[in-house]
Parts: C-alpha cells; sequence; structure tokens
C-alpha cells in the first residue's frame, strides 16, 4: 500500500509507465449504456487527457450521469444497466483487465448532492484509506489531513474533527466528500454537478480546489451550469441525448463551436 | 366550511375513540393482573420449587424454563436470521427465487403456533430423535421467531439509505465492506428492536412447547439441553386448567411474573430504539 502511494501520485512515472499515447488518461470507443433497455450513452467515443479538467455539459437526461458513472463502472449497481464498447484507464481495459474495486480506488467520484457517511469528519474521510487496508493510525492522520487541505476544507474543520459530519454546512459537506474521494489516493476525481446544491461562496472554494488539484489529478467535471465548465476545464464536451456532439479546447466551445447545437445550447437557446 | 370543521371534529372525534379502545385491554389486563398477582409474590414465590402438587411454594423451575427457552430461541434464529435478512436485503438479485423466498417467508409467519407445535414435535423430537427437550423446544420456538427476525432485520437495512453504499462502493469497497461499514453500523439498532420484540412473543407462547419441551410438573433445574424443563406459558394453562383446587393467588402471579417478563424484553426494545431516534442523524 504505502510503496504503491508514489507511484499514484506521481503523474509523470504514469505516463512513462502506461502504455497510453498522446498523454490519454481515458480512452473510450463506441461506449454504449442501456438502462432497462432504454439507452443512456450511444457510441461515445473520446479521450480524457492526463491532468486536464475536462468539463462534460448538456441539458438534463443528456447521459453526462450515466457517463461518469460508467467510467468507474458504478453504474453496474443498478439491476438493469448494460455496457457495451471499450474505456481504456492507463491502456487498459476497465471491464477485463481491472478488477471493479481497484477501479474505483483509482477512479473517485464526487455526487451531485454532499453525501457525508453518519460518521465523523475525520472517519468519513479515512474510511477509504481504512477500506483498502491501511492500519496503520499515524499513515491515516497523515492522509486525512493532507486529504482535507486538499479539498480547501482543513482550516474550517481541523479543531472538530470527531464531531459528526451532517453538523457542516452544505458547501462543507461537499468539500468533505471530495476530500473522501481523494483520500482513497485515486488517479482520476470525476466530479457530477458538484455544485448543484452549493451557494456562490461554495461554489468558488470548490472551483478553486479543483484547479489545485490539477497538478495531481485528472478530473472530469459533469456540469448543468455551462459557466462552471467555462471557468474550469480545459477542454469541454457537448452531450445532448446520449450523444456527444462536440469535443474541444474549452475557449474554442464556447466562442466558436463547431455545431449548431452546441452553440444553440451554451447561448442559453435551449436546455 | 363550518359542516367540513363539524366533520372533522366528529372524524377526529372517532378515531379517538379507536385509539382509547385499543388501549383499554393493555390498561384491564395490567390492572386486574397487577391487583391480584401482587399480594402472591414473595421471595420465595419467586426462587422455590412448587410443592403440593403445584398449590403452594415457588415457580422457580418454570422461570428459568422460560429463560433457558428464550436463550436457545435467540441462539438458533439471530444468527439465521439476521444473516439471511442481509442475504436478502443486500446481495440477492430481484428474481423468482427471491421472490419465492420472500412468500415464504410471509407464509411463515402466519402458520397457527400449535401447527409449529405439531412441526416440532414430528421432526425434532421424534423423527431427529431429541426428545421432548430444551434442544426441540428451542428449535421449535427459533423456526416460529424467524420470519419476525428476518422482517425486522430487513426493514433496518432497507432504512439505511442507499446512497450510503453507493458512497461506499465508489470509494472501492466490496459488497460485504460495504454491509459492514456502512449498513450494519446503522441498521443495528432496529435489528435489536425486532429481534427482542419477536423473542418477547416467544417466550409467551404455549402451542409450540406443549409437544416439544414443557413439563407438566417438575419440580428441579434441568441438566442438559435434552432434558425437560417447565415453562411459565404452559404453568400458566396447567394451574389453571389441569389442577383442581390452585389458589387464585398463585395462578395470577404467575401470570404477573410471565407479564413481567414480556414486559421488560418490550421496554428494553422500546429504550433501544428511542435511543437510536436521538442520535440518528441523517
Amino acid at each position: 500500500m504505502v510503496e504503491n502511494k508514489s507511484e499514484i501520485r506521481n503523474p509523470k512515472s504514469e505516463i512513462k509507465d502506461s502504455k497510453s499515447e498522446q498523454g490519454n488518461k481515458i480512452v473510450t470507443s463506441k461506449l454504449n449504456v442501456w438502462y432497462d433497455g432504454k439507452q443512456a450513452l450511444k457510441d461515445i467515443s473520446l479521450n480524457v487527457e492526463m491532468n486536464e479538467i475536462m468539463g462534460v455539459i448538456g441539458p438534463s437526461n443528456s447521459g453526462k450521469t450515466s457517463f461518469l458513472e460508467t467510467l468507474n463502472r458504478l453504474n453496474e449497481l443498478y439491476p438493469g444497466s448494460r455496457t457495451e464498447g471499450q474505456v481504456l484507464l492507463d491502456g487498459k481495459d476497465i471491464f477485463k483487465e481491472i478488477d471493479k474495486h481497484l477501479l474505483r480506488k483509482k477512479v473517485g467520484i464526487v455526487f451531485a448532492l454532499p453525501l457525508p457517511l453518519p460518521l465523523s469528519i475525520f472517519d468519513n474521510v479515512a474510511y477509504g484509506p481504512r477500506l483498502h487496508g491501511i492500519k496503520d493510525k499515524k499513515k491515516i492522520t497523515e492522509l486525512v489531513e493532507q486529504s482535507l487541505k486538499s479539498a480547501a476544507i482543513w482550516d474550517e474543520v481541523k479543531d472538530r474533527l470527531k464531531e459528526n459530519a451532517f453538523k457542516l454546512s452544505g458547501g462543507q459537506q461537499q468539500r468533505l466528500c471530495i476530500a473522501r474521494t481523494l483520500a482513497v489516493e485515486p488517479d482520476v476525481v470525476l466530479y457530477d454537478e458538484p455544485c448543484s446544491g452549493l451557494d456562490p461562496i461554495s461554489t468558488l472554494k470548490i472551483e478553486e480546489a479543483m484547479r489545485e488539484l490539477k497538478k495531481i489529478y485528472t478530473q472530469v467535471l459533469v456540469t448543468n451550469n455551462v459557466k462552471q465548465s467555462a471557468r474550469v476545464s480545459d477542454r469541454t464536451a457537448f452531450f445532448l441525448m446520449g450523444e456527444m456532439i462536440e469535443l474541444g479546447a474549452t475557449t474554442q466551445i464556447f466562442t466558436s463551436p463547431k455545431d449548431k447545437r452546441t452553440d444553440d445550447y451554451i447561448s442559453g437557446r435551449f436546455g | 366550511m363550518r359542516d367540513s370543521r363539524r366533520y372533522e371534529r366528529v372524524a377526529f372525534g372517532v378515531m379517538a375513540a379507536a385509539t382509547g379502545i385499543i388501549i383499554a385491554p393493555v390498561l384491564i389486563i395490567l390492572f386486574i393482573v397487577l391487583w391480584y398477582g401482587v399480594p402472591g409474590l414473595s421471595l420465595e414465590f419467586l426462587t422455590a420449587m412448587p410443592r403440593d402438587g403445584m398449590r403452594a411454594g415457588g415457580i422457580f423451575p418454570a422461570i428459568v424454563g422460560t429463560l433457558v427457552l428464550t436463550i436457545g430461541t435467540a441462539i438458533f434464529s439471530i444468527p439465521l436470521g439476521i444473516l439471511a435478512a442481509i442475504y436478502l436485503n443486500e446481495y440477492a438479485g430481484k428474481n423468482w427465487m427471491t421472490r419465492l423466498v420472500e412468500i415464504s417467508i410471509i407464509n411463515l409467519a402466519g402458520i397457527p403456533s400449535i401447527v409449529y407445535g405439531l412441526f416440532g414435535l414430528g421432526l425434532f423430537v421424534t423423527f431427529l430423535g431429541f426428545g421432548a427437550s430444551i434442544l426441540a423446544g428451542s428449535l421449535t420456538l427459533a423456526i416460529m421467531t424467524l420470519p419476525v427476525i428476518i422482517t425486522a432485520t430487513r426493514e433496518a437495512l432497507s432504512s439505511v439509505p442507499q446512497q450510503f453504499r453507493e458512497v461506499s462502493f465508489s470509494l472501492g469497497a466490496s459488497r460485504w465492506q460495504t454491509v459492514r461499514g456502512v449498513v450494519l453500523p446503522n441498521a443495528i439498532p432496529g435489528i435489536l428492536t425486532g429481534t427482542i420484540l419477536g423473542l418477547s412473543r416467544a417466550a409467551g407462547e404455549t402451542a409450540p412447547i406443549l409437544f416439544t419441551v414443557a413439563a407438566f410438573y417438575l419440580p428441579r433445574l434441568p441438566e442438559s439441553v435434552f432434558d425437560q424443563v417447565m415453562a411459565l406459558p404452559y404453568h400458566i394453562y396447567v394451574l389453571s386448567t389441569q389442577v383442581p383446587n390452585v389458589s387464585m393467588k398463585i395462578q395470577y402471579s404467575t401470570v404477573l411474573v410471565l407479564v413481567g417478563m414480556v414486559f421488560i424484553m418490550n421496554i428494553i426494545a422500546a429504550y433501544i430504539r428511542s435511543k437510536f431516534r436521538k442520535r440518528k442523524t441523517w
């Protein structure tokens, strides 16, 4: 566990080790997902580059969340789900070559609503590391502190780590959840509309944290807030009805979109 | 407007009356049992063997018998019931097999207790050769209690929000780690409450122990699980119908002891529940 850490934490060694080309962290090809026979994703082929923040925008029901949850196979928790196609993480097929529990450790997710577990602040963050067999108390304490700092919430909670996590405000809870995700030392962090229930100041703090986290992690940000994607993401993908309409540098998508539907969506003509 | 108000008032009145009628039997039973039962209570009554064909002395062996049977029932039914409930709720898919199991459990709960008694007689006492014994009686009571424990446990597990499981899975937890880490800790108070209520029901049952363990008159304590024991519910039946000239005092005091034991268990269950409600944070 301890030896693994430096490897996972250092993106440069990953680039050398991985078979992936052009610094791609995730590559999907012809990814199709159905829920109870209803198709949620249609032939999604895209790449997520190492250490970028990729924004995914689109109206509701466009498959954004399905896309995220497929990347760490959380969609399989729904009994009626079916997946076809390929997803490569560091060149490895996530459906065939990686154990799904290990995959979820490597590809963490932050949900739309802040979902602390009914535990103390400390135990929330320590939950993941303990799952993965870290028993050394000092190591766990370090991880918790480091994760809370990365999620920009350490100063607010350092004196109340034993308090129940539900006592925190919504914005604090969401940053706690980010810390909890970081504590298992993932390579990739997925965000599913992480600020949808939060006030502008909490949103700002989370966006700042994301920019800071770029140094270490590859991040995918699904958001209903088009402006948020414009603010934080390096590249942006536009999803509509389960299809990816366009993917490009964020400045390009927002200044000169190639597809009319993208233009309509970001200029607020529909959705 | 005025009419609807009046209707409302009448409806509330009817509902309040219905509620009152529900409380009445409990209060009346408690009052009578206490009124006639308390005078006969004494240390000797609780700790001595019965004498003179159960017309004098105490009910110690019956108290011990009921305690032993309740513990025996707990030993067999709690692990089995809780494990089955965890499997059904957390692991099993939704298919015709689990549906069949669910229907079986519902039907198991609906079987009359005398049928359990006869089943226990056939299977444990005769076929497996345990004889009328603590083992046979406990097993019979355990089977009868299983549906209660399974249902209560499943309810407790289902009441743990699904999102907690998703969070746990998303951090790379296996199903068992999730059950142990977030589901069980939050379900245990509910499981305990349901289990205790189920056991308290079993402690007061007569029919299932009738042919499987209960002794008519046995003024000594059991030495092994293959011994028969006296038990309070059956003892009450015997005192009130099978033995002539038993003083009312002894009958009522015996009833009081049984009701008291069951009540104590129920109060513990209620206490755990209320304590948990205060602690619950989501």
